[in-house]
């Protein structure tokens, strides 16, 4: 089980570039018509230097671009059959458009047993910084591993 | 009731969404780079102790991000956040709505607080968040 120890444990960085063929298979996946998100001039009418990424697209990027997407899991030797997501969080701090390549570094910052051992949640903290080191997010994402029973 | 003078209580955000599909499951695989194959691939579903494959979180969160910014300009979103509170089965017709929570300044300007809700067609709650949104 994920004890203590796990907190403060960095994993690989990921850097993504924001593809507009691979935003637009996303966009058309869940049915995002916005043109802020598919049209440049829009987007730069609207005062942005590009098409914008949606809400959660950063966390799509990080999974995308990773050369192991599960590596916390195997890293802390957690069962992927296991995990359920409990909580996501996006803080934006910069606009992230079409044509940012943007770095997420991982970190578990807190680990927390619920239920008697039945269940540990894990928070995993990533900042996000872009091609020009700007800070731009912070992503936290909080799943939750369903223990096996002790037998 | 507008977005720029928004009042506590106002119905700023709701959108509803067509029925969750496997279709639209293998599709987010592939579209959002998470290969989870609980939520794609009935037999590792059934191993997990699931009866079938249900939805990606992130999948309902993008439903409900697209709500949210149908309604706000994205450029005003300061944070976003939910928690997953229920599965998500497979055949969910979501509904997605924000309401105005409060109004405050931070940061040197005016903010709302929204709340979010994701609902299925039986009106069970999925998704239960709060976007900080510059006004």
């Amino acid at each position: 089980m994920v004890d203590q120890s796990a907190v403060g444990r960095a994993f690989t960085p990921v850097t993504a570039r924001v593809e507009p063929g691979r935003l637009r298979f996303f966009l058309d996946t869940i049915g995002e018509a916005n043109p802020l998100y598919r049209d440049e001039k829009a987007a730069q009418a609207a005062g942005n230097a590009a098409a914008a990424v949606p809400p959660t697209y950063l966390f799509c990027l990080e999974m995308m671009d990773a050369t192991e997407p599960f590596e916390f899991l195997r890293a802390l030797d957690i069962d992927l059959a296991r995990v359920l997501h409990g909580e996501q969080r996006f803080d934006y701090r910069a606009p992230v458009v079409v044509g940012d390549t943007v770095t997420f570094k991982p970190r578990v910052s807190s680990v927390t047993e619920k239920k008697g051992g039945a269940m540990t949640l894990i928070v995993v903290e990533t900042e996000v910084t872009n091609q020009d080191g700007v800070h731009v997010a912070d992503l936290s994402r909080t799943v939750v591993v369903r223990n096996a029973r002790p037998s | 009731m507008s977005v720029d003078q928004p009042s506590i209580g106002d119905r700023i955000v709701h959108k509803e969404f067509l029925a969750i599909t496997r279709h639209r499951l293998a599709l987010y695989c592939g579209a959002s780079g998470d290969h989870n194959p609980i939520h794609v691939d009935l037999d590792f579903a059934r191993q997990a102790g699931f009866p079938d494959v249900f939805s990606h979180g992130m999948l309902v969160m993008a439903y409900l991000g697209q709500a949210l910014t149908d309604a706000v300009a994205p450029s005003r979103v300061r944070s976003f956040s939910t928690r997953f509170v229920a599965i998500t089965q497979l055949g969910a017709e979501l509904t997605c709505e924000g309401t105005v929570a409060e109004v405050f300044e931070q940061e040197g300007e005016k903010r709302a607080k929204l709340a979010l809700t994701t609902r299925d067609q039986n009106g069970e709650i999925k998704l239960a968040g709060e976007a900080i949104i510059a006004i």
